[in-house]
């Protein structure tokens, strides 16, 4: 009889999805994945909450309130959460408004943008409400394991999935560990 | 009759006044750094190089090789210390490979790949820092100094030029240049000092020359860090 | 000059560069002399420097931005520093602060309004025994009382000049509550002197020797091999250094010497140059202790008109020697004797690579002696009484006496002469601390002795250090006592190397996580590892001791950690509702989606009001 397969949930927070776009850069060897794995809440299944799952792989770091409430929902049901990409590492790009003071962001954005008009800072509740700086996700909650990289190389979720999978703690290999 | 130290078990030879990271590198040995290179003085301050000498812990680039001691550098605990200084280096600035024009040909970043970082492990600093793109050819961006005072030697000793200090201290310490304005475009700073040329990481950094080279053709894209060569390790520029 | 029409009468750069020398080995000295009749170190300050001294302008620019108490921009007519050490902090110090601050309008940090006044607080300043303590203008003001602070005030809002203040503002008590043979009166000047030439240099070493004087600074080192390594050492200059940068924390045994035996501490360093053969010796006197200046300033003068310094000293041809104060400028990282040195080459204070160490290449690469006020004294009263006599007290590896600093929770806090080997239980009875739960000896780099070990005795073979003994009563929180001192080594780090420049940055922002009850056994894990790097990477002693005070508390009073520790698990690095507080602020928003609940407030499924994410239905 087959293993039971590997649940796993992936989210973008502060990312771009290229961490998601680099992940189906494995190609063929999805169709070898789905054998081992099915997936929860995830871009790619449109679930919008997440379960109780095996695996989460987070991408992004932490940049509004929003990013928070999914981190912890991914940490209360993930038994293995994986920071993946520089910006979940680091805070990567978006960090970079990290020396930027947040109010001189609002300004830029609603009043003297290029091409706006009579803005006005929107005081929507549906809208998250953005931190004072970006933060990598494990200065948020606890994180098992990290896969770096800008994005990390799509061998190189399949290695983690397939390690997960296994039973074994997974290992970069050697030269493969990248942060751009 | 050449006198000789043991380096993880090896036979390393040396001369009267080497250091040991001089005798280990003529040997082709290599101990990971970043404040260190051969041609100038040593400074001692990032403390990668730190290894065990004779059970007491030491900087391989200002501790003095000695006839018959015990080095050890390769050990699993020092190379795990390292990690944590590298850590340390990467939360207090603010280094963001992805959009660093110094990323795979940064010796904060090659170090770190051969030591396995995976996180910078600690609460980030995020401190605020200038960037200096006052000067037509050269960018002192702040953010990315490691306070290795490498171009403080370089252009002291190579170029005569004292263009650079470290001022201020402990964790305020920053880069401070040889001008009035605090600006480098009012130093005598020239893009093709040594000091610029010697920075590990994306501090200094020649103006229009970034991205020139393809992700994969890149220094540390084509070998690690240890395979490069002492002294080669700024680049072709260097 | 144009440019400087509105700075003070005698803030005249240039006579000040002519008065030392013009040599920029002095430049330390040259800016405290500029900060002092300036006010200020501004930019245009700097420039002239560099010009008149030959220097690079950035080499000026390094050192005046390393010291605390050098500063560019004008921090009004009065400075007033608060010492924020425990003792002070224990003693009401933020209280005394706070009602200073509302007293006359002012901000933390930031001059008044008017351009008047500038507070701020500032480590140990040598006052423990007479907590809380401000530095005013660089002068001690001792035992801070609402009284006191309402006269300070007083005087600040008439804006008198600080020499028609009452001089009891700045009446600092030696307290010495139990003398011993060091602290003896009836000292003649010259009296070691004289017995010393009559030994000569071999036989001052040999008497040091069979004292086995061991150095008072902490470390230990043993003075006759220091000395007879230096007076070996071939070098141009041989050099004198007394180290009198007394900045640990819960210390002032050195004050006191200075200001009630400073012809003992001056007669062992003209022994010293005696032996090693200096023509120059150096006082390195703290910044906070610019109030002695005068005083020992005059007593070098009348040391010279008596011939017990200058050129034939007692009427011998040839021993010229002279002693010259370096004032330091605020920077507890110059007690270590490389960094001192480097100060006084007019450096940022950063402990060198050693090998070499001072005795073969020291104050200008030349052979150099740096030794403890109270070594110096010793070596005198040895030189007088000789070894044997100074054998007869203390243990078998710590001979002599120890000055021990006792300060907080006590009655008499004071300076104590003791025999080494005296166990701490008996300075506690001595001292009147009754309800005593520990004891820091030595200071945040030394030894946190818990009331289970009031056994063990100060010596060098059991708890050593430079004297200072701060007691700590059983309503005292020892955690703050631990997160006060992690303070302390951030702030004092000079920032050279890595591990102690990010480790003791990191240990701060951790023991404020656990203080802020966020604390969790990840942080205690972050703690453990720091701790390691600090103690087995840090480049000199400041970094490899920086951990001790968190290492021992957390093993001697654990549960003061435990209290604080809020998740067992795992707590973010940072307060997520007040990170968005900036964000609140901006928009106006105070609903529910606008702050974030403490994930311990959800439940297990997550039903802690979790807001519609942006691709919900």
């Amino acid at each position: 009889m087959a293993p039971p397969k590997l649940r796993l949930a992936t989210c973008s927070l502060a990312g771009c999805f290229g961490c998601h776009m680099s992940f189906l850069d494995m190609d063929e060897k999805l169709f070898e994945l789905v054998e081992r794995v099915e997936f929860d809440r995830s871009p790619f299944t449109d679930i919008k909450h997440c379960g109780p799952c095996d695996v989460g792989l987070v991408e992004g770091g932490v940049c509004n309130a929003e990013n928070v409430h999914v981190l912890q929902e991914f940490r209360r049901n993930c038994r293995v959460l994986v920071a993946v990409g520089a910006c979940a590492i680091t805070g990567g790009i978006p960090a970079l408004r990290n020396n930027v003071d947040l109010w001189d962001c609002f300004q830029e954005v609603y009043h003297y943008g290029v091409g706006v008009e009579r803005g006005q800072i929107p005081n929507d509740p549906e809208l998250p409400l953005p931190f004072d700086k970006v933060h990598p996700i494990y200065e948020v909650v606890r994180i098992d394991y990290f896969l770096p990289g800008c994005p990390p190389p799509a061998e190189a979720f399949f290695r983690l999935l397939s390690d997960l999978a296994a039973g074994r703690r997974p290992e970069l290999p050697a030269g493969a560990i990248r942060y751009d | 009759m050449t006198q000789t130290f043991l380096l993880d078990g090896r036979e390393v030879p040396f001369r009267d006044g080497q250091t040991i990271m001089e005798a280990a590198a003529a040997a082709g040995v290599y101990i990971p750094h970043l404040c260190h290179h051969p041609e100038f003085k040593p400074h001692g301050s990032c403390k990668l190089c730190t290894v065990d000498i004779d059970g007491r812990r030491g900087a391989a680039c200002t501790n003095r090789a000695v006839a018959g001691v015990r080095v050890q550098s390769e050990t699993a605990e020092l190379n795990a210390d390292r990690l944590t200084l590298v850590q340390m280096l990467f939360v207090e600035g603010n280094h963001i490979c992805p959009s660093c024009e110094k990323s795979g040909n940064c010796q904060l970043q090659a170090v770190a790949y051969r030591l396995g970082m995976t996180t910078p492990h600690f609460s980030h600093f995020y401190p605020l820092r200038d960037v200096d793109a006052s000067h037509p050819d050269v960018l002192l961006e702040r953010n990315r100094c490691i306070l290795c005072e490498l171009c403080v030697r370089a252009s002291r000793d190579a170029d005569g030029k004292n263009v650079f200090a470290v001022g201020g201290r402990g964790i305020r310490a920053r880069l401070i240049v040889n001008a009035a304005s605090g600006r480098l475009a009012d130093t005598d700073l020239a893009a093709d000092d040594r000091a610029v040329q010697v920075c590990p990481t994306g501090a200094l950094l020649r103006k229009r020359q970034g991205f020139a080279v393809p992700i994969g053709r890149r220094l540390f894209d084509l070998q690690p860090i240890d395979a490069v060569g002492p002294g080669q390790e700024s680049g072709g520029e260097g | 000059m144009a440019q400087q029409d509105n700075s003070p009468p005698d803030c005249d750069l240039a006579a000040i560069v002519a008065r030392h020398g013009g040599d920029s080995h002095n430049l330390v000295q040259i800016l405290r002399c500029v900060q002092e009749r300036c006010g200020t170190l501004p930019a245009r300050a700097i420039d002239e420097l560099a010009r008149r001294l030959g220097l690079p302008r950035v080499r000026v620019e390094a050192a005046a931005s390393f010291y605390h108490f050098f500063h560019a921009e004008s921090h009004g007519a009065y400075e007033v520093l608060f010492c924020d050490n425990i003792i002070d902090e224990f003693h009401g110090r933020a209280e005394l602060m706070q009602y200073f601050c509302e007293r006359l309008w002012l901000e933390v940090g930031k001059v008044s309004e008017d351009g008047l006044v500038y507070v701020n607080t500032t480590s140990d300043i040598g006052l423990a025994d007479q907590a809380p303590a401000a530095l005013i203008n660089g002068y001690l003001v001792p035992s801070l009382d609402k009284a006191r602070i309402d006269l300070i005030a007083e005087m600040v809002r008439q804006r008198r000049p600080l020499a028609q203040w009452p001089s009891l503002l700045f009446d600092v008590a030696d307290n010495v509550r139990q003398p011993g043979p060091l602290l003896a009166d009836g000292y003649t000047p010259g009296e070691a002197l004289h017995a010393a030439l009559a030994l000569g240099p071999e036989g001052v070493l040999e008497e040091l020797a069979r004292a086995d004087l061991r150095g008072r600074g902490g470390a230990g080192f043993r003075t006759a091999l220091k000395w007879s390594s230096c007076r070996r050492a071939p070098g141009g200059a041989h050099y004198v250094v007394c180290n009198a940068d007394e900045g640990e924390p819960g210390t002032f045994k050195d004050r006191v010497l200075l200001q009630r035996h400073a012809d003992l501490v001056f007669d062992g360093m003209t022994l010293c140059a005696h032996v090693i053969g200096a023509r120059q010796g150096f006082l390195y006197l703290r910044g906070e202790y610019r109030h002695l200046l005068e005083h020992l300033e005059a007593v070098l003068a009348r040391r010279r008109a008596q011939g017990l310094l200058g050129r034939g000293i007692m009427g011998r041809a040839g021993f010229d020697f002279d002693i010259a104060i370096h004032l330091g400028a605020g920077a507890y990282i110059c007690g270590e004797e490389s960094a001192l040195i480097e100060s006084l080459e007019g450096k940022p204070g950063k402990p060198r690579n050693r090998p070499p160490y001072p005795n073969t290449e020291g104050y200008r690469g030349q052979p150099t002696v740096v030794n403890n006020v109270e070594t110096f004294a010793c070596a005198a009263r040895i030189a007088l009484l000789g070894g044997e006599w100074f054998v007869g007290l203390g243990t078998g590896q710590s001979t002599g006496t120890k000055l021990l600093s006792v300060s907080g929770d006590c009655k008499r806090p004071g300076i104590y002469e003791y025999p080494f080997g005296v166990p701490v239980r008996q300075v506690l009875h001595d001292c009147g601390a009754a309800d005593a739960q520990a004891v820091q000896v030595g200071g945040p780099s030394g030894t946190l002795v818990s009331w289970r070990e009031f056994d063990r005795r100060i010596a060098f073979e059991d708890v050593p250090g430079a004297g200072a003994f701060m007691v700590f009563s059983r309503e005292r929180d020892m955690f703050e006592v631990a997160r006060n001192f992690s303070h302390f080594f951030a702030r004092e780090s000079c920032g050279f190397c890595t591990p102690c420049r990010v480790g003791t940055s990191l240990l701060r922002q951790t023991m404020d996580k656990l203080a802020a009850g966020k604390g969790s056994a990840y942080d205690m894990d972050i703690m453990k590892q720091l701790m390691h790097i600090l103690k087995t990477m840090s480049h000199c002693g400041l970094g490899h001791t920086a951990a001790n005070p968190i290492v021992e508390a957390m093993a001697d009073f654990p549960e003061a950690f435990e209290r604080r520790l809020k998740a067992l698990d795992f707590e973010p690095a940072f307060d997520l509702d007040g990170a968005l507080q900036t964000a609140r602020l901006i928009t106006g928003r105070d609903d529910a989606w606008a702050h974030i609940v403490a994930a311990a407030e959800c439940d297990d499924r997550g039903a802690c009001a979790l807001p519609p994410s942006s691709d919900s239905p």
